[in-house]
Parts: C-alpha cells; sequence; structure tokens
C-alpha cells in the first residue's frame, strides 16, 4: 500500500460530476455567496473590537438611559449574526441543496450503471 | 435544610441523571461508527441542542458573567466573539467537513494527503488543544466544589478534580458519542432554564427596565459610567489594547478548529441535517450569552464589591451561584440557598459535559488517526480493536488532565480557554479552510500549518507574562517574558495561514491536487459521503 492509497482508488464518476456545468454553478453560488458574507461579518466583527479599542469615547456616548453606543453595537453584533444565519439557511435551501441533490442522484445512479 | 446539603444532594443528582443516560446508552454501543459519530442518527435538532452542551463551558457560564461583574463591559467581548466565530463554523466548515471526513478532523486531510504525516499532525493538536480545554474546565470544578462546601481546602479541590476525571472517563468509555450526546443535551437543557431563571428574577428587581440594571450595575461597581463603556480591563496601555484585539482574533476564529465541536457534525446524517445543527446552535449559544449580559451586570448591581472583584478578595468565577443566592433571597434564606445549589449544580453539569466531550474527541483521535492511521496503517485493524484502543486513550488522557490540572490550579479559566481558542485557531483553521478550498494545498502546508501554528502559539505562551514576571504569573519570581501579549493569537494565527502557504507552494503533490476534484464533489453534494447506521 503507498501513502496515498485512497488516492489510488480514485473513482472517475467524480471527475464526471467535476465537469458538469452543474456542478460549477453549485460551486460557483456557494463560494460567491460565502466568501463576500465571511468578509463582510469579519470585518464588522473587527470594527467593533477596533472601535472598542480606540474609539472609547464614542462607544461611552449615551443613548437612552444608561444604554450607550458601544452596548448597541454589541448587540447588533448579536443581530447580525442571527440574520446571517438566517439568510445563509434560506439561500442554501432555494439555490444550492436542489443542485446538489441533483448531483448526488447522478452519482448513485453512476455508481450502479 | 442548609446549602451544603442541598448543594450535595444537587450534585448527586446531576451525576445520578448522567450515570444512568451513559448505562442506558451504552447498550446501543456496537459499532466503530456508533462510539465515534453515535451511528450519525441525532437529528439537526437534538445536534444543535448537543452542541451547545459542549460549547458553553464552564469558561463561559462561570468566566464571562464574572468578568462582565469585575470588568464591566470588557467581559462582553468573549460573549460576542464566541457567537460570531458561530459563522465560520456555518458558512465555511460544518457542511463541507461533515461530507468529507468520519470521524476525525484528520479524516478530511487524510482524504487526499499522506495519511501518516497529516493524521500524526492532526492528532498531536487536537490532543493539545483538548487538554488546556480539560484543564479549564476541571479547575473550574476544583474552586466551585470548594467554594460551595464553603471551604478553601486544597484537598477538597484534588478531590472534586479527580472524580470529575473519573466521571468524565466513565462517560466516554461506557456511553462513546451516544452517551456523551445525551449528557450534553441534558445539560443544554439545565443551563438555559436555570439562566433564565436567574435572568427573570433579576430583571424583575428592576422592573424588566435594562437601563436601570445598568445604572445600578455602574453605581455599585464604584467605577461610574466607565464600567458600562469598553476600556476598563484592556484600554489602559498600546499592549493591552492590542492584547484585546489578538483574544478578540483568536474568539472568533478558534471555535471552528474546535476539535470536538468538530466531531459534533459527524453525528448527523447528511450535512443539511449538520447546517441545521449549527442553526439550532447559534440560536440557543446566542440567547444564553445574551443572558450572561444580565447575569454579568446583575452581579456588579446586586452583590457586593468583596463578593466577586479579585482586587477586593471576591472570587469573580462565582458570580453566578452568588447571582442566584441573592435573587432567591440573600445569605440565610431558604429561596438564596435552593437557588445556590440549583446553579451550582447546573454549572457541575456544564463542566460534566464539557469534560466528556473533550475527552471523547481527543481518545477518537489517538485511535483512529495514530493507532489505526499511523502506528498500524500496514496492517488490518479490526472496529473492536479500534474501539479498544479508543478507550484506553480516554482512560488515559483522563489520567493525564487530572494530573495536570491540580498543580495549574493557579492559572485563571478564562486564560486557559482563550489559549485553547488561540491554538485551535492557529494550528486546525488554516489547515481545515485550505483543505476545502485550494487544490493546490498539500501533505507539506498541512503539516506546517499546524506544527507551526501550534508551536507558535504555545511558544509564545511560555514567553509571555503569563508564565512569568508579573506577581499573576504563574511564576511570579522569575521573568523570562520576551513576548508582551497574555493571548497569542494575532501572531501565531496568521503565522499557521502563512506557513500553510509557503509549504505549499514549495512542494508538489499531484496525487493531492487530483484527488481534491473528489474532495470538492463530495464536500459541495454529499456524493459518496458516509450515511447513518441503521440497526
Amino acid at each position: 500500500m503507498t501513502e496515498h492509497d485512497r488516492a489510488a482508488r480514485h473513482d472517475p464518476i467524480y471527475d464526471r460530476l467535476h465537469a458538469t456545468p452543474e456542478f460549477a454553478e453549485l460551486r460557483h453560488r456557494y463560494r460567491s455567496f460565502v466568501i463576500p458574507a465571511t468578509v463582510a461579518f469579519l470585518a464588522w466583527y473587527l470594527l467593533y473590537v477596533v472601535l472598542s479599542n480606540w474609539a472609547g469615547d464614542f462607544m461611552a456616548t449615551k443613548v437612552v438611559g444608561h444604554i450607550n453606543v458601544a452596548l448597541i453595537f454589541g448587540l447588533l453584533q448579536f443581530v447580525t449574526t442571527f440574520g446571517l444565519a438566517w439568510y445563509y439557511a434560506r439561500y442554501s435551501q432555494n439555490k444550492l441543496d436542489p443542485l446538489a441533490r441533483q448531483l448526488d442522484a447522478d452519482y448513485q445512479a453512476g455508481g450502479n450503471a | 435544610m442548609d446549602t451544603q446539603v442541598l448543594t450535595t444532594i444537587l450534585f448527586l443528582s446531576v451525576v445520578a441523571l448522567t450515570v444512568g443516560i451513559t448505562f442506558w446508552a451504552s447498550r446501543q454501543t456496537k459499532t466503530a461508527a456508533d462510539y465515534y459519530s453515535g451511528g450519525r442518527s441525532f437529528s439537526g435538532f437534538q445536534n444543535g441542542l448537543a452542541i451547545g452542551g459542549d460549547y458553553m463551558s464552564a469558561a463561559s457560564f462561570l468566566g464571562i458573567s464574572g468578568a462582565i461583574a469585575v470588568y464591566g463591559y470588557d467581559g462582553f467581548l468573549y460573549s460576542i466573539g464566541f457567537l460570531v466565530a458561530w459563522l465560520v463554523a456555518l458558512l465555511l466548515v460544518a457542511e463541507m467537513l461533515r461530507n468529507a471526513g468520519r470521524y476525525t478532523m484528520a479524516d478530511q486531510l487524510a482524504f487526499r494527503m499522506q495519511q501518516r504525516p497529516v493524521r500524526t499532525a492532526a492528532s498531536i493538536s487536537t490532543v493539545v488543544v483538548s487538554i488546556f480545554y480539560l484543564l479549564a474546565q476541571m479547575v473550574g470544578a476544583g474552586s466551585l466544589v470548594a467554594l460551595l462546601l464553603g471551604v478553601d481546602s486544597q484537598a477538597i479541590k484534588n478531590i472534586t478534580i479527580i472524580g470529575v476525571g473519573v466521571l468524565m472517563i466513565f462517560y466516554v468509555v461506557v456511553g462513546g458519542m451516544k452517551g456523551t450526546t445525551y449528557v450534553q443535551i441534558v445539560k443544554a437543557v439545565l443551563l438555559m432554564i436555570g439562566s433564565a431563571l436567574i435572568v427573570v428574577l433579576v430583571l424583575a428587581k428592576f422592573n424588566f427596565n435594562l437601563s436601570d440594571l445598568l445604572g445600578s450595575a455602574a453605581e455599585n461597581s464604584g467605577k461610574g459610567e466607565a464600567f458600562l463603556a469598553p476600556g476598563l480591563q484592556y484600554g489602559s496601555s498600546l499592549t493591552s489594547q492590542i492584547d484585546f484585539l489578538s483574544l478578540g482574533l483568536a474568539l472568533v476564529l478558534g471555535t471552528a478548529g474546535l476539535p470536538h465541536i468538530l466531531i459534533r457534525f459527524y453525528t448527523v446524517p447528511t450535512a443539511r441535517d449538520a447546517r441545521k445543527s449549527v442553526l439550532w446552535a447559534i440560536g440557543l449559544i446566542g440567547a444564553f450569552y445574551l443572558m450572561t449580559l444580565v447575569l454579568g451586570f446583575g452581579a456588579a448591581a446586586l452583590l457586593d464589591r468583596d463578593q466577586v472583584d479579585p482586587a477586593a478578595g471576591g472570587n469573580q468565577n462565582l458570580a453566578s451561584p452568588l447571582l442566584a443566592e441573592a435573587v432567591g433571597g440573600g445569605e440565610g434564606s431558604t429561596g438564596g440557598a435552593v437557588l445556590l445549589a440549583l446553579i451550582a449544580a447546573v454549572a457541575f453539569a456544564t463542566i460534566l459535559a464539557v469534560v466528556a466531550g473533550l475527552t471523547l474527541a481527543s481518545s477518537s483521535s489517538v485511535a483512529h488517526d495514530l493507532y489505526k492511521g499511523v502506528i498500524k496503517k500496514d496492517s488490518p485493524v479490526t472496529e473492536k480493536d479500534e474501539v479498544k484502543v479508543a478507550r484506553i486513550a480516554a482512560f488515559i488522557i483522563g489520567a493525564i488532565a487530572i494530573a495536570l490540572s491540580i498543580p495549574a490550579q493557579r492559572l485563571n479559566i478564562a486564560f486557559l480557554v482563550a489559549l485553547a481558542f488561540a491554538v485551535a485557531a492557529s494550528a486546525n483553521l488554516p489547515a481545515i479552510i485550505y483543505n476545502m478550498f485550494w487544490r493546490r494545498f498539500n501533505t507539506r502546508g498541512a503539516t506546517w500549518s499546524i506544527y507551526g501554528g501550534l508551536i507558535s502559539a504555545v511558544g509564545l505562551v511560555l514567553l509571555s507574562p503569563v508564565m512569568s514576571g508579573l506577581p499573576t504569573s504563574l511564576f511570579p519570581d522569575s521573568d523570562w517574558s520576551i513576548f508582551p501579549l497574555n493571548n497569542p493569537g494575532i501572531v501565531s494565527i496568521p503565522l499557521g495561514f502563512l506557513l500553510g502557504y509557503i509549504g505549499t507552494v514549495t512542494s508538489r503533490e499531484p496525487e493531492a491536487e487530483e484527488r481534491y476534484t473528489e474532495l470538492e464533489v463530495r464536500a459541495l453534494t454529499g456524493a459518496g459521503a458516509e450515511g447513518a447506521v441503521s440497526h
């Protein structure tokens, strides 16, 4: 057995599926969602950390009663996290799952052929 | 009835309940897939609860509320970082890992790389991260029990640590993934109900007016409005501000590299269920961290400073239990005694569930990656032997954790957990992300990023003020601290990514690139992924 024993058992059906336009579309839809979304939420989170560090006076500004900008900013991180998670769930149900199911069905059919 | 008796009864009830669950689960654990992944038969909702139970540790329940009670707003960073981190797991890791692997973090690397080097590296990293995390939980259990029994006795702390260690070995050896999962589900439910009860009682004291609660917290803290704004703990110098940034990075990038969290994605039948479980977990964990805000500021408002502030002789890790006592009617009242005992038992259940998850993750990796994948690579290993080795490994790792926890009791719980996050983010996350998204990535890149991230994260901590040079250090009388930050993340995480890149571009491995085609199709579509086991 070689170090690449798994690679040696490579099933050509994966090459066929990889070359289909459906797979290219699935990968495009997945990456074009998650990469910008990841950059966006990390930037938004780091903005929060940076403001906490270097904009203390702004963060301490009172808005209502004892509730200040820092608290609202922190709670907004919760809101955006819940919102993005919900949006991704909806996006993947509508745009990713149907294509993934179809390709998986092709795989099952190809495996039995 | 006094608190000690009541606390003891509730602790023993938690132990009896979890031991019962474990025996029940053991009768359904037959194959390796059962032991490692609970037969992949949990629903998304069940796994979401179990992820919550695995993730919300003593550091969250006791540490964050304590940090907020002492330092005010700065403690809230932990809550936010720990939650936002789940987006990394949801968007980039959970579903693809579920489709590409079987039992451990190393599986998805070994899918296309040289088995021996990547399995060895991933297994070492899994064990190191898990042991740091275990130490934090066990040290927490020791001080919790000793302080609740009202005696600051080293013997009691040591006995508690040994007791927790024996229980966690028992859960994992006997119950496997199934037993561990149910223990985590029960704990998650107890933790949410217990926290919600205290939150409602705290808010009721302020007529459900959050602003009034914050006002009282600020006033009672003695620090005024500064208590409600960032900067009290970290704002004093540029070094501490960079430390804050470093901690923030480690928190947000660490979660998706924690081995005990990653293996939970293997316990569901499909990638879609893995996604559902992360969505449930985000809802649950988010709700819990919102509650820590009320618990922390509630403790600041309602407790005396000498109860929680270490500078005044208090113990910040006991803010939540003491708050429960205060809202139940105060010290000496029946209501106070009941709630204190209840919340202490919840904290104890929390610790037990997390240590079980950690022991399972590390022992699985030793058996599946090191024993089967490396040591016995060229000879067949039966499932029975593999599970036997996993059980022996759980026993040994548990014993090591007990042995290290006893001298580690001087270390701060939150620090140990933040270090585990920093190591996970530096050593594991780069390899996982590169492997899924970069065709060119190869064995040398994977081993360089894992070892580089691991060694730099741990090495920088050894050279930091945590170890020496300050009165609060582990070795206060010597000074070899040449690295100024407490948290290494800001250096070690980029280094892990950079070494992964350099290692990859300086070597060629056509097999790994070719095999990426299969990995990518499988990760995105689930074609050929491991299915659920039916009995």
